[in-house]
């Protein structure tokens, strides 16, 4: 089909989007995004050690409120994180995102991050369940989030008056 | 795949017979209607026939109509020229007391078009008093909060006669009483009313009222601003003082000819069109209804026959109308996510939708080429549209 707006591949994750769903029984759940803005993206780890040792996402899965470019931007999020390390894991990158997509409209871009966000949020909250020591990049990426959760919530109160 | 199109309040194809009233304006009948040679003068003849075609529509008459070139322009030349207009502060006797522009004051609804919306705030910029006027939530405006509204400063009321998002018609003919009575002027922005349903601007007290050209069957790039006799605006176009001054600019012949021919066709067919795009409309909504979490916006009765909204809790707009372009069935949404500005439609917040309920929402608008085949299948395809984005989303379960 064609569409100027959005690639190929971005469709195709649409058309047919990869691992979506929830853990039941996840290890770490990452929450971001805001209802008001018009995405969401819920997204659940499942962690274990692999031969040598290492934590390794072993399955990843996510629900996600949202347009074209947040559905596709989930799906590929959860394909590039599967079967990676922790380490290796929170080296996506929201570049990485757009690149596997084939390329998303400037306006979209939010929804790349979004997926970042998620995924991040997702480890930061499975080492924090483990009382493990937390990386600078994932806490100053949480603060981040936090912050723009209380913009929004501000932004809120003045749409419902 | 056969594409379906559903999004005619958009825009429309061009009637195959308004094609041909215009194709000989083209390339044989291509003269300047302000020349007097042979070539101007037949343009200008075809000009005027076309003007009383137009005119023809709502009961106007030839001379109150003006071409223009899209109905963002006619409706900036109504609020613009009126605002600016002299005449308006002599109308209710208040010329020196109004001579500043500061002191001038206009109302519209919180549902208009964003060219009206947008020309507002842009009047408002210049230091023109603004009123909006709030909606119910079926998105009707009460004529009685237009008459509290009305001051000695007020120079116009602005209503949009149908909206271009949930298809809801206001009561045109009381709020045109009010503001006869009141003596302000009254403009009403009836881009989607148009050739729909009947307007009769004298038993309506219009003023002045906007149409277009291509939400009716006929090309892009003509519409029209009816003003009428003896209403006085300022031209926002100033040149070589074509439209009687109003709207300089060599005219559109083709453009307008199509939109005339347009015109007639609409006066002839619209009472059985609008009957039948009625049913069609009544059986999308019942069945669109039965989805569970599914709502309609817009008032229940006074709506046009052709647009229906609606909105789905638990998921977004732009996604459910991808969903249907990759089905073949063309449609809009007043999600933010389908715009550039990522905010979702001002109109649905008015009517009282929460934000996420507005990213929910999908507008279908019927048309000629409407069939019940494509409403069946419509009906067919949507629930399973719904559920499958609903499995996506974290919400309602």
């Amino acid at each position: 089909m064609a569409n100027n707006l959005y690639t190929k591949k971005v469709i195709e994750h649409f058309r047919n989007p990869h691992n979506y769903g929830r853990i039941k029984k996840f290890d770490g759940l990452g929450k971001v995004g805001n209802l008001v803005c018009g995405d969401v993206l819920w997204l659940y780890i499942k962690v274990c050690k692999d031969k040598k040792g290492r934590e390794t996402i072993k399955d990843v899965k996510y629900e996600t409120f949202g347009c074209v470019a947040a559905i596709s931007t989930s799906s590929v999020v959860t394909d590039l994180a599967k079967g990676k390390t922790l380490e290796e894991a929170l080296k996506i990158d929201s570049n990485k995102i757009v690149k596997s997509l084939g390329g998303l409209p400037p306006v979209k871009y939010h929804c790349s991050l979004l997926g970042v966000d998620a995924l991040y949020e997702a480890i930061y909250d499975y080492l924090l369940k483990q009382k493990r020591e937390i990386p600078e990049k994932l806490i100053k990426v949480h603060q981040r989030i936090e912050k723009e959760k209380k913009e929004i919530e501000k932004r809120y109160r003045n749409w419902s008056g | 795949m056969e594409k379906i199109y559903l999004d005619y309040a958009s825009t429309t194809p061009v009637d195959p017979r308004a094609r041909k009233a215009m194709e000989m304006y083209l390339s044989e009948k291509f003269g300047n209607t302000m020349s007097i040679h042979s070539f101007g003068q037949e343009a200008k003849v075809a000009l005027e026939k076309s003007r009383e075609k137009v005119a023809n529509l709502i009961g106007a008459k030839p001379k109150e109509i003006i071409f223009t070139g899209s109905a963002t322009e006619s409706n900036n030349l109504a609020l613009k020229g009126i605002t600016f207009a002299k005449g308006a502060a002599k109308r209710v006797k208040l010329l020196k007391e109004l001579s500043s522009l500061k002191k001038r004051h206009i109302i519209i609804s919180s549902i208009e078009h964003p060219c009206v919306v947008e020309t507002a705030n842009w009047l408002e910029k210049q230091g023109v008093k603004v009123t909006r006027i709030p909606v119910d939530k079926d998105g009707l405006v009460n004529p009685l909060d237009i008459k509290k509204a009305i001051k000695k400063e007020t120079i116009l009321v602005s209503i949009i006669h149908a909206s271009n998002e949930i298809g809801t018609i206001q009561p045109i003919e009381e709020i045109g009483k009010i503001c006869r009575e009141k003596r302000v002027y009254f403009h009403t922005d009836a881009a989607q009313s148009f050739g729909k349903i009947p307007i009769d601007v004298n038993k309506m007290n219009i003023d002045l009222l906007t149409a277009s050209s291509h939400k009716i069957y006929g090309p892009k790039g003509a519409a029209c601003l009816f003003v009428k006799e003896g209403v006085r605006i300022e031209p926002i176009l100033h040149g070589g003082g074509q439209e009687m001054g109003l709207r300089s600019s060599t005219v559109n012949v083709p453009a307008v000819i199509g939109f005339a021919r347009a015109c007639e066709i609409c006066k002839k067919e619209m009472k059985k069109e609008s009957q039948r795009l009625t049913k069609l409309r009544d059986k999308l909504i019942k069945n669109v209804l039965k989805i569970k979490n599914s709502h309609l916006a817009g008032h229940s009765k006074n709506r046009l026959p052709n647009i229906i909204t609606f909105w789905f809790d638990f998921i977004e707009g732009e996604s459910i109308v991808l969903r249907l372009d990759l089905l073949g069935i063309a449609a809009s949404t007043g999600s933010a996510c389908a715009t550039a500005k990522l905010d979702p439609s001002p109109v649905l917040l008015a009517i009282g939708l929460k934000p996420q309920e507005a990213h929910g929402s999908l507008r279908i608008s019927l048309g000629r080429r409407t069939t019940e085949k494509e409403i069946n299948y419509l009906i067919k395809v949507l629930p399973k549209i719904i559920k499958q984005l609903r499995k996506i989303s974290p919400y309602g379960k």
